[in-house]
């Protein structure tokens, strides 16, 4: 099988973005990168289909930082090799996936995993747009996942449930928490990952006009601390009861 | 000339956000005076409360089952669409249905979309909207530069009103042949019938590492049944295999905004407070003073959780007579 991940360099999760100057971007410069956490579900149940099948498994990224250590976790967790396109994978969600389906349609993959969202923007659209660009069967926000010779059969989760659904390959899946624990990479997998062959190649952008502009970024109002009751339990069930009723008004 | 709504249908049950994003529509069309049409497909038990909350018609697609497969959702939502040469705006609400679908329609526009908003400005021109990024630890706000505009609205965020619209029905049929599907859905399965989906709760009691143990979720529960409320958790307990991760609150979870949310238990982490802190109010239980929730609470408690909670279920019994 051959499989691809498309996976987004991203600020981690522990980062507090600031407003930047010019009121329209973030000023992200103490932020630490990482693969978007949800493309590392992605990336572990390909793994586990090369485990089980055998074939190729090849990370994708759009992403113009110049910085491939992020996408080499991936190669130490176990991918193959990775193609960088060097262009901006922030600019429009519509514009990322033209460039993504280029790459996508050169590998001929059986199978491709995104994340459920890239964490930062959280567009969760990307994986849809690729799919009616490219014409493939897409699953999204897959929890669980089965491939009998060329049927996939997923569970997808939806608000309060779930949903089975079924496809044949080459199909595209949108990977959710739940699906699989990520492994970390081992120290073999590391050293291995610093020979495998990273591609870098250039955009071709879509000359259709962008949907939309930033007109400022925020930030939300800070909450202020309240009240901090200590001392007696009795007393402070009290409190809350009386904080549901007369502040909340829910009973 | 018109603004359209996919409404999401569950088990022949309009779901509630669909009408809060239908209310929201409406506001738009009537800025651009023109009609705000519901699509819906199959048949739903309240499909008469969409004239009530702003549609002033309805087209109901009828495919002949109630499992319709995401291709077909798009070929018709796409088939109405191009039929209306000057359309407006498509919306939905942001869950995993309008999520899914609604990049895949606006893709054949060749357009992004608003995933996920929380404020729509009606007097800007050209319309601007608010979206969270960072799950919502920073936002963003936006101008369309063109139209037809692609939203999705997020639950529990935009309010329904009641505009009384006709709402009048007009059923198109589209054949489906099973061969040309590209995804089948095979099955639609509710997980805790009767339970409140986080996204849509008035009230969220969660537990954290701080419940020590899956059993202990009992005392969670309980106080969440009397207030009518959903359970949500900390990533520690969903880790910890205490709960299922569609529990889950957090940057990597769900983001929810509920009037009131108690957390039990629950340290306070960033990635906690990115998927929690656009709550109303928020209660927190914590034996530790210094725990980092406390800095956003409108009520910390600094006790025994153990303690705490029992106690404030037996007296929320009391005064509600149950
Ligand atoms: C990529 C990434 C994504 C993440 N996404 C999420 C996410 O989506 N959601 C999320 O929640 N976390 C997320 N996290 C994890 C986050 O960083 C924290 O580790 C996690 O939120 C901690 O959970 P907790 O507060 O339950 O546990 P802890 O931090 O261990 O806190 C437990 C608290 O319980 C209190 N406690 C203990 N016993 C009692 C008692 N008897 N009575 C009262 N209080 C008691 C303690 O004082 C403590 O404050 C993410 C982390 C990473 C790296
Ligand atoms: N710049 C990018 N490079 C590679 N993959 C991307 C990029 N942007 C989005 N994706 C993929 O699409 C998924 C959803 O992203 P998004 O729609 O941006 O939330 C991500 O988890 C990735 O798998």
């Amino acid at each position: 099988m051959k499989i691809g991940i498309c996976v987004k360099r991203v600020p981690d999760t522990e980062t507090r973005p600031k407003v930047a100057s010019d009121g329209k971007t973030f000023d992200l410069s103490e932020a630490k990168y990482v693969i978007s956490p949800y493309d590392e579900f992605g990336i572990e149940e390909a793994l586990k289909l090369k485990e089980a099948n055998g074939g190729e498994v090849v990370l994708i990224s759009l992403d113009s930082s110049g910085d491939v250590s992020v996408i080499r976790n991936g190669l130490a967790m176990g991918a193959d090799r990775a193609i960088i396109v060097e262009g901006d994978g922030e600019r429009d969600p519509y514009e990322t996936a033209v460039v993504l389906s280029d790459v996508l349609k050169e590998e001929n993959f059986d199978m491709v995993f995104f994340g459920k969202q890239g964490v930062g923007h959280d567009y969760q659209q990307v994986p849809s747009i690729v799919a009616e660009i490219m014409n493939l069967p897409m699953i999204s926000v897959v929890v669980e996942l089965k491939v009998e010779g060329d049927t996939v059969t997923a569970v997808r989760e939806i608000e309060g449930g779930e949903e089975v659904v079924e496809a044949k390959l080459p199909v595209l899946i949108s990977a959710q928490k739940g699906l699989n624990v990520p492994r970390y990479p081992s120290l073999r997998g590391i050293m291995a990952a610093k020979r495998k062959p990273v591609d870098k190649k250039s955009p071709n952008y879509s000359s259709e006009k962008l949907s939309w502009e930033v007109e400022k970024v925020e930030l939300p109002p800070p909450r202020k601390a309240g009240k901090i009751v200590e001392g007696e339990v009795e007393d402070q069930v009290k409190e809350i009861v009386k904080f549901l009723s007369e502040e909340v008004k829910i009973i | 000339m018109a603004v359209y709504v996919l409404i999401e249908n569950r088990y022949n049950k309009i779901k509630n956000p669909s009408f809060e994003s239908l209310s929201a529509a409406k506001k738009l069309a009537e800025k651009f005076s023109t009609d705000n049409i519901a699509i819906l497909f199959g048949e739903a038990e309240n499909s008469s409360e969409l004239g009530k909350y702003g549609a002033d018609k309805v087209i109901k697609v009828n495919t002949g089952s109630d499992l319709v497969s995401r291709d077909v959702i798009i070929d018709a939502v796409y088939e109405i669409l191009s039929n209306d040469s000057d359309f407006k705006a498509l919306f939905a609400s942001a869950t995993s249905f309008g999520k899914d679908i609604i990049p895949g329609i606006s893709a054949r526009f060749k357009k992004g979309i608003a995933q996920d908003i929380t404020e729509l400005f009606y007097d800007s021109d050209p319309i601007m909207i608010k979206r969270p990024v960072f799950a919502g630890k920073a936002f963003e706000v936006i101008k369309f530069t063109d139209f037809p505009y692609f939203i999705t609205t997020r639950p529990n965020v935009f309010k329904k009103a009641e505009y009384n619209s006709s709402g009048e029905i007009k059923e198109i049929e589209k054949s489906v042949s099973p061969d040309s599907l590209k995804t089948t859905l095979k099955e639609m399965k509710s997980t805790g019938s009767g339970q409140i989906e986080l996204t849509e709760a008035n009230v969220i009691v969660s537990g954290g590492r701080g419940m020590k143990g899956p059993e202990n979720f009992k005392i969670i529960e309980d106080l969440a049944a009397l207030l009518n409320a959903a359970v949500g958790a900390s990533r520690a307990a969903v880790d910890e295999g205490w709960i299922d991760h569609q529990h889950q609150v957090g940057q990597t979870g769900k983001t929810v905004s509920p009037t009131v949310y108690i957390a039990c238990g629950i340290s306070g982490a960033i990635q906690h407070l990115a998927g929690m802190s656009s709550s109303k109010y928020i209660i927190a239980i914590n034996k530790d003073p210094d725990a980092p929730i406390f800095k956003v609470a409108d009520l910390g408690i600094v006790a025994d959780l153990f303690k705490v909670v029992p106690a404030l279920t037996e007296e929320l019994k009391k005064v509600l007579n149950k």
